[in-house]
């Protein structure tokens, strides 16, 4: 189906068998605990050579000559692979066709360009290290790694009315500069691949989030039809947007299988995977607010900076949930992307509003203070009624409502605020608050799902689980529809040989997947209720049978019976904004002495359509609340100003939060229907866990401490030197 | 990883034999070595598995103190009754470093010996006196944020990464060493070098020499605190750490043993910060003065210029702690 308009009767209202929203824990969940379930590099291979990627000592230049005869002749070796097609960038998400490639050209530090291939994985390790190339590297002083100071070229910019003049004429206005870092995605599991080719077709065991398209993006690097091509993914050990699109340990394993004749394993090093997938942008960000005596907003501004290679067409999308969230006439919206030798630019974690909402929220809140209006209570004054410049409705809006129950669940004190009110020894305590917003994502999806004459299900898409629990929702949703209990849906993914599903990105996964389920559920339910002779709208299915009716055993008579749901999203998009919303609440305490930060509590309360497992999606919530704590706290990668070299390139170095730096989560899950969003009235979660809570840390960090850090991550020293 | 060849002494004699030759390295934990052998940081020809020998012990020693083992490891050292009673400092210390499954498999002997985390050090594509003597220094122009601001050199701002040995020095405790000249003993102030013109040699352990143990004095009592100030509260190497041992009389300082680690290539431990605070009533005035002194020659490297006004801070605070003054 291809939706065109809301759909607001929504037969998963109906149904009698209540599994879907139930708090059902994760199918392979058992699996992964006990090591049993096999990520892309542990498939039982025989005679699987092993390939370690050589990759460059410099940012900018050409790789000239390589000269194979001293690596090769080192114990186990098996060939050098250096096919031009190795010195490509990542793909993009959703790119579906090959990444930049550029024979033999480096354009960031720790590209490769060829692979070694040995016996075993220690040898190729050790011969990679040997290989004897040339090499001329453009002289330093002309390539740019600092997006500050290099020329850029505006991508986008949205204008109303006159944001200056607003400005000046405004009673209250807050015109602020902030800066984030650049993130890596930090997943578990390492970029692996083991490919396998029998002369004419190539199969490859990847670790990857989109299938459906990284199956084009593999056929067009190799020109190959991709009919010849099968991807399996069936657990993935985390993507965080690292994953989208095929990186280069698919096309090197995939070309050295090709030449060689035998399958090959290339597993990233936790260092190449730093250094050479894809990064969130750095970013400057500038945030004009203009307002009148009540906070009211009558100028909105919201410009940013961020950068990326060049000929990549990605840019960090900050602006994404600003042009909607806030009222205010006069509005500018700009996006700047300057073009630096760093790797490439990408998505990460929820990007565009990971970065851009913790500025703008930060903003927010010295507008608050700006005003002396209650921080909560200004954000509610500020909620549009509809795009503040399209003039297009929301299709459901629970942020008033997010900002209401967190706040209350939290225990805010409303009023006027002021920093350095409490302090407990060395630590000075506070508070903070900021709304939460991610833009809707839906993509086209198949699902296929086969009645079984034993009166089981199986689900078939070769959509990927990337740990948020696909398996699950996906045999819930069926279950739901079917009459059948969790445990009688079987659930394959992650496999090209299945119908194309979404992939996993950009928290649609659920929704898009989820649709084309519902799709072919329903098909399955006519052909019950014509089978069975009732009228379709009364079928009412529920344990294995129609209510005061035939079991589907009977009904199947000995006989599968398939259907394959599809789902697109029509123009419904041109008629509704979709949006996920929400609040977070921080208590944090601040070391007076050492600028030290800890998160204490923290609330968060979204609003994203229809909950498909309570479990599942609370993991989801708190999730996005751990990275936001990253983004706040501690997330940077540090590039040398010297060669442009990513320095801090291992979890050591570069810091996630750990376990201690997490306190408990408390998440509310305002359930909504949003009819508009998806068939199946549900939305994205994952990202909308992290779209803005580094602000309510941030904002926490004012009001314990009195400073007022401008800069993410807020890292001791910054926070001492912002200290009054 | 460079193909090596692997070894078992079984005797201390042995070992001392096989480690002798330069391109061999003793392995006991392996949480530091084995990294660096995947790194190519570390190329030994040969590793000497020490972990045959009976070293793990935790005893009594002679003067009243205790002797750690060379072999013991940080979860057992941190975990004993009398490093817990006697020497919390350096209870407190071992458990503010790495993750538990870390401390786990690290051991005395190994954590005195682990290298510094400099992203340049780790990194075989980029400059490092200390690992290729001669190749100069990537960290000076580029990003110094761990690094050094006390006895630093032209050559290298490494820093010592570790926080077993900050404790150990504020408890003036010593190393033995077994060696082809017999039996020594260093102090830990003096275990660690600084840097000067050659980088590439962390400490004072000769080719051949293996350490045995590691001996506490006898028990020093008074408050014992390690304050380490990092970027998340697990998994991080400190950005300045302070351990310290404080001891008041009749409301002023009777003892201030005092060392510091994310500041040098050593655990950093002036003398003159005793001397300076002992018989002195506590204020904040005297605590900016001994910052003064263990600062007065600090050099930032434009990134980690920030370490000096902490470690000022971090002082003060562990003092303020440790004496009760109010700040």
């Amino acid at each position: 189906m291809e939706q065109d308009k809301p759909n607001r009767e929504c037969l998963l209202d109906k149904t009698p068998q209540a599994t879907l929203g139930k708090p059902l824990s994760r199918s392979e969940g058992l699996a992964k605990v006990t090591g049993t379930a096999p990520y892309a590099a542990e498939y039982p291979i025989a005679d699987c050579l092993e390939g370690v990627l050589v990759t460059a000592p410099f940012a900018r230049g050409t790789i000239d000559s390589i000269d194979k005869d001293t690596c090769l002749a080192m114990e186990g070796v098996v060939a050098v692979i250096d096919d031009e097609r190795l010195t490509s960038r990542p793909a993009q998400g959703t790119a579906g066709e090959a990444p930049v490639q550029k024979p033999r050209q480096i354009d960031y530090f720790g590209q490769p360009f060829a692979l070694v291939v040995a016996e075993t994985f220690e040898q190729a390790r050790h011969a990679a290290k040997h290989l004897e190339f040339t090499f001329t590297a453009d002289d330093l002083s002309q390539v740019s790694f600092d997006p500050e100071g290099t020329e850029s070229e505006r991508q986008e910019e949205t204008r109303q009315g006159d944001l200056a003049h607003a400005m000046a004429e405004a009673k209250h206005a807050v015109d602020a500069r902030i800066t984030t870092a650049g993130h890596a995605s930090a997943a578990m599991e390492p970029h692996a691949a083991i490919a396998e080719w029998d002369g004419s077709n190539l199969t490859v065991h990847a670790s990857l989030q989109m299938l459906n398209y990284n199956i084009s993006e593999i056929a067009d690097s190799l020109g190959m039809e991709e009919d010849n091509i099968r991807l399996i993914s069936r657990y993935v050990g985390g993507g965080f947007g690292s994953k989208l699109g095929i990186s280069q340990e698919c096309l090197a394993a995939s070309l050295a299988a090709m030449t060689l004749e035998k399958p090959v394993r290339v597993v990233l090093s936790r260092q190449q995977v730093f250094q050479n997938i894809m990064r969130r942008s750095e970013t400057t960000q500038r945030l004009r607010l203009a307002a009148g005596a009540d906070g009211a907003l009558n100028g909105f501004g919201h410009e940013g900076l961020v950068s990326n290679l060049p000929k990549e067409s990605f840019a960090e999308p900050i602006l994404q949930s600003s042009q909607f969230l806030y009222s205010g006439e006069n509005r500018l919206l700009g996006l700047d992307v300057a073009r630096v030798h760093r790797m490439t630019a990408g998505s990460v974690r929820a990007p565009g509003e990971a970065v851009g909402m913790p500025a703008l929220e930060v903003a927010m809140d010295m507008l608050a203070e700006e005003t002396g209006v209650d921080p909560v209570e200004l954000r509610l004054r500020n909620i549009p009624d509809a795009h503040p410049v399209e003039g297009t409705p929301f299709s459901s809006h629970k942020l008033a409502e997010c900002l209401k129950q967190a706040a209350d669940s939290f225990g805010w004190e409303a009023g006027p605020r002021k920093p350095r009110q409490r302090r407990e020894g060395e630590w000075w305590i506070g508070t903070g608050m900021a709304s939460a917003a991610r833009v809707h994502n839906i993509s086209k999806a198949k699902a296929r799902v086969t009645l079984k004459p034993d009166g089981t299900a199986l689900v078939e898409t070769d959509m990927t689980d990337i740990g948020t629990g696909t398996y699950t929702i996906l045999g819930q949703l069926a279950g739901e529809m079917l009459g059948l209990p969790r445990e009688k849906v079987l659930v394959e993914l992650g496999d090209t040989r299945f119908p194309r599903g979404s992939g996993s990105g950009g928290s649609w996964g659920a929704s898009s997947v989820g649709s084309a389920v519902y799709v072919a559920c329903q098909g399955l339910r006519r052909e019950l209720a014509s089978r069975a002779g009732v009228n379709e709208d009364d079928v009412s299915l529920k344990d294995g049978r129609i209510a005061n009716g035939p079991s589907l055993v009977d009904l199947l008579d000995g006989k599968d019976l398939s259907e394959e749901g599809f789902y697109e999203p029509g123009d419904i998009d041109d008629d509704f904004v979709a949006a996920g919303f929400g609040a977070y609440f921080a208590q944090v305490r601040v070391n007076r002495f050492t600028g030290e930060t800890r998160v204490d509590r923290m609330t968060g309360a979204f609003g994203f359509g229809r909950v498909l497992n309570q479990k599942t999606a609370r993991s989801q919530c708190q999730g996005g609340m751990v990275w936001s704590i990253g983004v706040a706290l501690t997330e940077a990668l540090h590039f040398d100003p010297q060669d442009g070299h990513l320095v801090n390139c291992d979890l050591a170095e570069y810091h996630v939060p750990v376990n201690r730096d997490v306190p408990e989560l408390d998440v509310i899950m305002v359930e909504e229907r949003d009819p508009a969003a998806s068939p199946i009235q549900a939305k994205g979660i994952g990202e909308l866990g992290m779209c803005g809570g580094a602000a309510a840390i941030a904002n926490a960090i004012y009001n314990a401490s009195g400073a007022r850090v401008m800069d993410f991550p807020m890292t001791p020293d910054r926070v001492l030197a912002a200290m009054p | 990883m460079k193909p090596f060849r692997y070894s078992r002494p079984d005797s201390l004699d042995h070992a001392g034999q096989l480690t002798s030759d330069a391109d061999a390295r003793a392995i006991a934990g392996g949480t530091n070595l084995i990294d660096l052998m995947k790194l190519q940081v570390e190329t030994p020809q040969q590793l000497v598995d020490i972990n045959t020998l009976s070293l793990g012990e935790i005893a009594d020693a002679e003067n009243g103190g205790l002797s750690i083992g060379a072999l013991a490891t940080n979860t057992a050292t941190a975990a004993h009754p009398r490093v817990r009673s006697d020497y919390p400092v350096l209870a407190r210390a071992i458990l503010a470093g790495a993750t538990q499954q870390l401390r786990n498999k690290a051991t005395t002997g190994g954590n005195l010996c682990q290298r510094t985390r400099c992203y340049y050090f780790t990194n075989i594509d980029q400059p490092c006196n200390k690992r290729e003597p001669g190749s100069g220094c990537g960290a000076i122009d580029g990003i110094a944020r761990l690094h050094a601001v006390l006895g630093t050199s032209p050559h290298c701002i490494a820093t010592y990464p570790g926080d077993m040995a900050v404790a150990m020095a504020a408890l003036d405790a010593t190393v033995q060493i077994i060696g082809p000249a017999g039996e020594r003993s260093v102090p830990v102030r003096d275990f660690h070098r600084l840097p000067g013109d050659t980088p590439e040699k962390d400490n004072v352990l000769e080719a051949g020499e293996v350490i045995t143990a590691v001996t506490l004095p006898a028990p020093v009592g008074g408050k014992q605190l390690y304050r380490k100030v990092r970027e998340r509260s697990s998994y991080a190497f400190a950005l300045v750490s302070v351990a310290a041992v404080v001891e008041m009389d009749g409301g002023r300082i009777a003892r201030a043993d005092l060392a510091f680690g994310g500041l040098a290539h050593k655990p950093w431990h002036d003398p003159r910060l005793s001397e300076l605070l002992v018989g002195e009533e506590p204020t904040a005035a005297l605590f900016d003065k001994a910052a003064d002194l263990l600062l007065e020659d600090a050099q930032g490297y434009g990134e980690n210029d920030f370490k000096i006004p902490l470690a000022r801070r971090a002082l003060a605070a562990t003092l303020a702690e440790a004496t009760g003054a109010e700040l």
